[in-house]
């Protein structure tokens, strides 16, 4: 599971590096979504158990020690629907800059640059 | 070549703590107070077989009628946008801009065209059965929603002149929404406070009409967010 964790940070260190670096505004609505990939899957670690498997009871269940913490896993499963949500919100907003000036340059639009 | 090192920095910045997260990680050794409650109680209390599920819907019922007002507010601020935009091009008094992509859109290939019109119903049906199914076994309304919505997508690949019926859209969206929340309501008023599941009988442990109002209130949300997904989808293959 450590695994998961190191490639998940790696994710989001990928993420912050083409937001800094990129400027077209899709790749960078694509790094946005790759951050937050990588913190489903450090949300997801921090929930694991030794041992443990999906929150999931069945009929003949006693031992609860066998599973793993469903608290994270219900905050990963919002994060997900909000982070496609708001990826959605940006990638109208680009459409609808592309149309007025037609580039995806994000250094183009500087009217509301303080 | 400042910029650059400035970036070089905060990434080794952040580098340099998640290697202390990394290094000094150690997994829990057992489940909280409040996992351990919802473990324990959650059979007994809602019935549910996916703990994740009566989470979601009942224990933190409030968090997904967040969840579900910020999906609704992203498709209606999705239709704003994009909608405008189609609305002044009208008033430029041209068509060319659509009549350009009807030119560009051209029909599917034939092996695309049939192999959807046999998947397509399937995947939708898979859709409603996930949802049907969150409180048994893994997945819910937000999966099912999903699915449901990539089954549209291939319709939208393989039948680009197909066009959506809006009211049939529109009055799903807003009726699941409607009843949702009125659900949640009943639980207010019937039993232990909004959005309790338990105002319906908790019945046999492991069968589908089971764990109160869970499937309902869960393929409620799966319907709002199948109707909403493809809502955005539909804008975003409009010309603009």
């Amino acid at each position: 599971m450590k695994a998961v964790l190191v490639i998940g940070l790696l994710l989001m260190l990928t993420g912050f590096y083409g937001l800094m670096t990129r400027r077209n505004m899709i790749k960078m609505v694509l790094s946005v979504a790759i951050t937050e990939v990588g913190l489903q899957m450090v949300m997801i670690t921090a929930g694991f158990i030794r041992g443990g498997t999906a929150p999931i009871l069945t009929e003949d269940i006693t031992e609860l020690a066998s599973f793993v913490d469903p608290v994270p896993q219900a905050l990963v499963l919002t994060a997900i629907v909000i982070g496609v949500a708001v990826n959605a919100l940006m990638l109208a907003f680009i459409i609808r800059m592309y149309g007025k000036r037609g580039s995806l340059d994000v250094r183009d639009y500087t009217d509301s640059k303080w | 070549m400042i910029k650059r090192a400035l970036i070089f920095l905060v990434l080794a910045f952040f580098a340099w703590q998640f290697l202390l997260m990394v290094t000094g990680w150690e997994g829990l050794s057992g489940l909280g107070e409040i996992a351990r409650h919802y473990m324990e109680k959650g059979r007994e209390e809602l019935g549910a077989a996916n703990i994740v599920t009566a989470i979601v819907v009942t224990y933190r019922g409030l968090d997904t009628l967040g969840e579900v007002s910020v999906l609704f507010l992203a498709a209606a601020g999705i239709g704003f946008l994009l909608g405008a935009g189609r609305l002044s091009r009208k008033q430029d008094g041209g068509n060319a801009g659509g009549l350009e992509n009807e030119k560009t859109r051209r029909k599917a290939s034939e092996i695309l065209e049939t192999g959807s019109d046999i998947v397509v119903p399937a995947i939708a049906v898979f859709g409603v059965y996930i949802f049907v199914n969150g409180h048994l076994s893994p997945g819910g309304g937000f999966q099912g929603g999903a699915v449901i919505a990539s089954a549209i997508v291939l319709l939208f690949l393989s039948h680009p002149f197909y066009s959506l019926n809006h009211g049939v859209l529109k009055v799903t969206e807003s009726l699941s929404g409607t009843v949702y929340v009125g659900l949640g309501l009943l639980g207010l008023i019937l039993a232990g406070g909004f959005l309790d599941a338990r105002f319906l009988p908790v019945g046999e442990f492991g069968r589908i009409l089971s764990a109160g109002a869970i499937p309902v209130i869960y393929s409620l949300i799966g319907l709002k967010v199948g109707a909403e997904l493809v809502g955005i989808l539909e804008q975003m293959r409009r010309p603009s």
